[in-house]
């Protein structure tokens, strides 16, 4: 039995390779810039989004992406003032889910819906979804790839990014922007619940691993795309959910990273 | 020679005015130690200097170009477990857009300023792993790229012991006179940086005072920035200011 053969694995793997490299290159700044939190939220935000969309009639996709992206803008025009509020932060999570638990109400088939919108549906995403995706990835990584290098001098040195003149500002909204969107993407592949095991297992694991920045950069992809592929080919033999598989090498590489350093 | 000049400088953050009319005029090559109480406004002058604060009256002329910064608030812990290298590195150019690749140019650059406070081994280690002294050398390698000319370091012995304020403190002066540098210096405890820098700038109530040690560093003078009677003591080699007896309560609301 071989996954190849069939049409769906070979989009799953498409589409997860292309979102896990898209999740930990962002995620690597997430957790560099100690805004773990802040990916975890969107998540339960672009919930609400996608289903809304899907209540409207509008494409889940289409939903999520909109309401990620600009959650994510807004977190960063709202800057420290909510960073510190993690109490905060927990009510948006709750009350999007709530929101869109009640979105799916509205449309009478909404169990299957709303599973995969929580925990991802990998397996049955179609070549136009990979296509999406690609198209998705390509945009964010082109732009995170321009903002890299202040973003980078903004993240570990906010005072001296500003004195020479960087508008943090500005850069934090683009990236939660671009986060929005690696999110969104992240979630055909795990759900919105899951987008932690995506983006910030991997970039934490490599962050233990080395301390050099594009050395660990490159680990967080690395890792990501390897999690990602291994979880897509143990459910294909196991039977069991993906997202499961991804939740558990992302904490298993965690661990061992940790007990590597 | 002059470095940096305020000229009747007001500036005013959230509504209050912090500094008032301040006129103080720093000579090229000197060692300013910048001294006052928690809020007196030091962090404020330094970034007025650095035009991140705008007076709201007066002028300020820097002279010595380009300025290296010591920020008081520093590494965001996150960044904890980047090595030092990279740390540096990455305000190498940062204004610009693109990846962060450094030029083997840049890689001399940062060599060399490491070399300078002799931190090449530290420099190898996850910065959170650093000692506070450790940390600070790292810190002033970093306010060294790019050769500047004046140095504005903002309380660079905070949380560190005795020792190491004077390892540091002696790097400093040692840098400073070495490279030709004008340094503003700001420090909470007066006594430490007694004997080692060239002149002080007090901030207090508003107002400042630049001048020797044994100018500035006087009742009258400290209760005349005050407007309120200031009590200054010699005693074995330090000072001591302390509030005039009938005059808590006024000082304490500024
Ligand atoms: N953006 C701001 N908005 C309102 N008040 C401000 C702002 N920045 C500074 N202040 C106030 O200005 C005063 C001077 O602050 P500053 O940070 O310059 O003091 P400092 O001398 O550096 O103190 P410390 O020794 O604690 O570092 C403080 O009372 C502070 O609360
Ligand atoms: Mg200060």
């Amino acid at each position: 039995m071989n996954p190849l053969d069939y049409d769906f694995m070979r989009n799953a793997y498409l589409a997860a390779g292309i979102v896990s490299v898209l999740a930990a290159a962002t995620g690597y700044f997430l957790v560099l810039r100690g805004q773990s939190f802040a990916g975890h939220a969107l998540g339960h935000v672009g919930f609400a989004g996608a289903a809304l969309g899907a209540w409207a009639g509008l494409s889940p996709l289409g939903g999520l992406i909109a309401i990620t992206a600009a959650g994510g803008a807004g977190m960063g025009l709202l800057g420290s003032s909510l960073e510190e509020r993690d109490v905060g932060i927990g009510m948006v999570l709750a009350l999007s889910l709530g929101l869109g638990l009640l979105f799916l109400g509205f449309i009478t088939h909404s169990a299957v819906q709303a599973t995969s919108l929580l925990f991802g549906n990998i397996l049955g995403v179609d070549r136009a979804t990979v296509l999406a995706l690609a198209a998705i990835a390509a945009a964010s990584l082109l732009s995170l790839g321009l903002i890299a290098r202040p973003l980078l001098f903004a993240s570990l040195q906010p005072e001296l990014a500003e004195a020479r003149g960087l508008r943090l500002r500005a850069l934090s909204v683009a990236f939660l922007g671009l986060v929005g969107l690696a999110v969104a993407a992240s979630a055909q592949i795990v759900g919105v619940l899951l987008v932690f095991a995506l983006m910030v297992g991997p970039a934490a694991a490599a962050q233990n691993l080395t301390v050099r920045v594009g050395r660990g950069f490159a680990l967080a992809v690395t890792i990501a795309v390897a999690q990602s592929l291994c979880a897509i080919t143990l459910a294909f033999y196991t039977d069991w959910p993906v997202s499961f598989w991804v939740t558990a090498l992302s904490t298993g590489t965690y661990l061992a990273a940790l007990a590597a350093r | 020679m002059i470095a940096l000049r305020f000229d009747d400088v007001t500036i005013s953050a959230g509504g209050r005015r912090i500094l008032e009319d301040v006129s103080a005029t720093i000579r090229s090559g000197e060692f300013v130690g910048v001294l006052g109480p928690n809020g007196a406004g030091k962090t404020t002058l330094m970034r007025a200097v650095l035009g991140l604060v705008r007076p709201a009256a007066g002028r300020i002329e820097v002279v010595e170009r380009p300025i290296g910064y010591l920020p008081q608030v520093r590494v965001s812990t996150a960044a904890g477990r980047i090595c030092g290298f990279d740390l540096l590195a990455s305000g190498l150019g940062a204004a610009r857009f693109g990846l962060p690749w450094i030029s083997r140019a840049q890689r001399d650059e940062i060599g060399r300023a490491l070399a300078l406070v002799d931190a090449e081994a530290l420099a190898e280690r996850p910065i959170g792993s650093l000692s506070g002294g450790e940390r600070q050398r790292l810190l002033l390698a970093q306010a060294l790229l790019g050769r500047p000319r004046m140095l504005l370091l903002d309380e660079p012995l905070g949380g560190l012991d005795p020792r190491r304020q004077h390892q540091v403190l002696g790097l400093i002066r040692r840098l400073q006179q070495e490279l030709g540098l004008t340094v503003l210096m700001s420090a909470h405890e007066l006594n430490a940086v007694i004997g080692i820098v060239d002149r002080v700038l007090y901030l207090g109530g508003g107002h400042a005072a630049l001048g020797a040690v044994d100018e500035v560093v006087t009742s009258p003078v400290l209760s005349r920035l005050y407007g309120a009677p200031i009590d200054v003591v010699r005693a074995g080699g330090r000072i001591f200011v302390t509030q005039g007896a009938r005059a808590d309560d006024r000082v304490a609301a500024e």
